[in-house]
């Protein structure tokens, strides 16, 4: 039986059924113990599991990291939880440089199974710091995953999946939904979830597909909604997977569609549509009625929260770069 | 050389002294002093006792310091052999080890057989006291591979070539270590991180600090202070000795002469003891030299002087062990040209062994990103093995 919760508790409730399944799994970070996250997203955990497998961490991001890094060498299976996307950097040496290599530099002989976990994006009117989307610098780097959730009920899975993957994964989750409700069925097998690493057609439509991921596909499936008033059936794909890319999907639907619109809060320049755009173009240049485009955030530093709204991607500038689409 | 427990370390179970050496200083220490049991000139002072009354000596038998003197020498010439493949184009960079020897060699006898080390890219003499063949790093200088071993296998982790990163790395193994239940018994397991005078400036070794320090992780860093990072002086990393630095974190900071290998190994045993036993990290400077080049790619005479060198040579950490084996007879002329003849029978086989290195198939170089693989990944190894296929009997 399915329960309605909101995405927030899913991912407490996917972190705790790993603690119980795997006495090596233990979640670190700043406030992640007695506070339960500043997103209360380990609400509860160490009162349950104890202080050595939810650890409150010093306040250091490359600290959080490289001894997760470490407690992976040794056996452990590590769920760090970085506060806030802007607050990665410090630790994106220890990610980029170890986490990502350690497979490769020791010829498949070392393992790192651990989870990155990060708040992003924008829209609940933070602070500089707080809004970010930084999922391209870790997609462009060989060895790691990374994964984006949109509802409840793949939060639940994936961030299970994630961490009984023995990949390293930055698991990227949309902050501003983690109050939204949805259904979730808690005691399904993780056997029987939907694979980690496969996108999926969140909207089913044969006029044009809208590519989006984490926070996105709520706008991109209310676009959809709206457009099918006007007759316009659209196809919505949430990615779910950013690194690889679950690109079978993506060509397949827009080989049909003939129309492709990226969507993300990430500024635009090199980011993931930039290379969803040219892996389409590359794959499927005979189907396209159009230039495959992309609704992305501007080129600027995120900025101050009274002009974020216009900053990030909604309803009408999708409708807008659908309706180019089809006037091209 | 014989691999018996050695009896060697500290009077006080306590931990170790936070300072320097005693009162009286050796005459070749620096200011505030360092634990010397082996003077250069070959004296064995038995015993000596630091400010906070702690006592650290050794007492090998003959056998014993015979072997301490074989590794110094064996990781010496295997080290100049290393440096001359590279010279000869038969590496692409090596880190040589010269004047290090009795840092590397004391603190990687003192480890135990359960100990796990993390090391730079510069411990060889380590890797070598770990009884690792030691052609294993060779993959990664000689560009076959990027290293390449098991961490846990061989209870030494990859070399690391990002300054500090793998101090976090040590603690956090060491966190597990406390986590699996294996401290707080004399059999328990300590953990040892290797990092040079300029890796104190990094964040990240501080931030390994501050988590060791609050985690009582079990462990020790062990800092090779040789002088220089690249060719930036120790001026520039610190206003005071490195040793010192322990205090701010709250565990114990020492130093040693780290070209006297009964020092390095009598402090490191003793430091280890502790952490396994429960009472947390202690920070070693072992206040060294870095004789040769910073790597085969660095000029050293642009930026010191000879004279310094060569009042560094007259600390030599073999010589004095030589001295002090001729001068209490364990050791003769027989002994010293066979320990010689040895290693030179070593460092030809090393040099054979890496001359016939294969080249890795350039296809291999797909493997290994993901334990699980990639769909991706797997087309471009595809896509690579077509285009490359285009070339055969083509000359190319």
């Amino acid at each position: 039986m399915a329960d309605k919760i909101t995405l927030g508790k899913a991912l407490n409730h996917g972190l705790r059924r790993s603690l119980e399944n795997d006495p090596k799994v233990v979640i670190m970070g700043e406030d992640v113990g007695k506070l339960g996250g500043v997103f209360r997203i380990t609400d509860g955990l160490q009162k349950d599991f104890g202080e050595d497998r939810v650890i409150d961490t010093p306040l250091a991001e490359a600290g959080i990291v490289g001894t997760a890094v470490g407690l992976a060498i040794r056996g452990y299976r590590p769920v760090c939880e970085i506060q806030f996307d802007g607050f990665v950097f410090p630790a994106y040496n220890q990610i980029v440089a170890q986490v990502a290599k350690m497979f490769y530099r020791s010829k498949g002989k070392v393992r790192v199974p651990m989870v990155i976990r990060i708040p992003y994006g924008g829209g609940i009117g933070a602070v500089e710091h707080h809004s970010e989307s930084p999922e391209a610098y870790f997609s462009h780097t060989p060895g790691l995953k990374v994964v984006s959730c949109s509802n409840p009920a793949d939060a639940y899975t994936m961030i299970q999946q994630a961490i009984a993957s023995d990949d390293p994964i930055v698991f990227f989750e949309p902050k501003r939904r983690y109050w939204e409700k949805g259904d979730v069925e808690l005691d399904a097998p993780l056997a029987d979830a939907y694979p980690l690493h496969n996108a999926r057609v969140a909207r089913a439509g044969s006029d044009a597909t809208l590519l989006a991921y984490g926070p996105m596909v709520r706008v991109a499936m209310d676009a959809a909604a709206v457009a099918a008033e006007d007759g316009r059936q659209l196809e919505v794909i949430d990615l779910r997977t950013l690194s690889p890319v679950d690109y079978p999907v993506i060509f397949e639907s827009v080989r049909r569609t003939g129309r492709a619109v990226v969507i993300h809060e990430a500024p635009g320049n090199l980011g993931l549509g930039s290379e969803l755009a040219a892996r389409i173009s590359e794959e499927c240049f005979y189907s396209l009625e159009a230039p495959v485009l992309r609704v992305t955030g501007y080129d600027i530093p995120y900025p101050a929260a009274r002009s974020e709204e216009e900053y990030l991607p909604d309803l009408d500038r999708v409708l807008d770069a659908v309706d180019r689409s089809f006037g091209w | 050389m014989a691999k018996g427990e050695r009896k060697a370390g500290a009077t006080r179970p306590a931990a170790p002294a936070s300072g320097g050496a005693g009162d009286q200083h050796p005459a070749d220490a620096p200011a505030g002093g360092f634990v010397q049991l082996l003077t250069p000139d070959g004296e064995h002072l038995g015993s000596v006792t630091t400010a906070d009354g702690t006592t650290y000596a050794v007492d090998f038998t003959v056998d014993e310091y015979k072997g301490l003197y074989r590794d110094l020498v064996t990781v010496r010439r295997l080290d100049a052999e290393a440096t001359a493949l590279q010279r000869q184009g038969e590496l692409g960079l090596w880190a040589s080890l010269l004047g290090q020897e009795a840092a590397q060699v004391g603190s990687g006898r003192a480890l135990r057989k359960q100990d796990m080390a993390f090391p730079t890219y510069r411990e060889h003499g380590v890797l070598y006291c770990r009884g690792i063949d030691p052609i294993m790093p060779f993959g990664l200088f000689r560009g076959v591979d990027q290293g390449g071993w098991d961490a846990n296998e061989h209870k030494f982790n990859s070399y690391t070539i990002v300054i500090g990163s793998q101090t976090l790395h040590a603690t956090g193994y060491a966190m597990g270590v406390t986590m699996d239940g294996k401290t707080g018994t004399p059999d328990g397991e300590a953990v040892i991180a290797y990092f040079g005078d300029g890796a104190t400036s990094q964040g990240e070794v501080n931030e390994s600090f501050v988590w060791a320090g609050v985690f009582n992780a079990p462990m020790v860093f062990f800092c090779q202070n040789n002088q220089y990072a690249i060719s930036e002086p120790l001026e520039r990393q610190t206003r005071i000795p490195l040793y010192k630095r322990a205090g701010g974190y709250g565990f114990p900071g020492i130093r040693i002469d780290g070209n006297d290998v009964l020092a390095s190994y009598a402090v490191t045993r003793a430091a280890l003891d502790n952490a396994r036993n429960g009472q947390g990290p202690t920070l070693i400077e072992a206040y060294t030299y870095r004789m040769g080049a910073h790597t085969s790619s660095d000029d050293p005479t642009r930026y010191r002087i000879a004279s310094e060198v060569e009042s560094w040579r007259a600390k030599d950490p073999i010589a004095r062990v030589k001295a002090f084996l001729a001068k209490q007879q364990m050791g003769d002329a027989d002994f010293f040209e066979e320990v010689d003849a040895t290693a030179g029978k070593l460092a030809l086989d090393l040099r054979e062994r890496v001359l016939a290195m294969p080249d890795p198939q350039p296809v291999t170089m797909f493997d290994h990103v993901y334990p699980n693989g990639s769909p991706e990944l797997d087309e471009q190894r595809t896509a690579f093995s077509a285009y490359h296929a285009t070339f055969e009997g083509s000359g190319h």
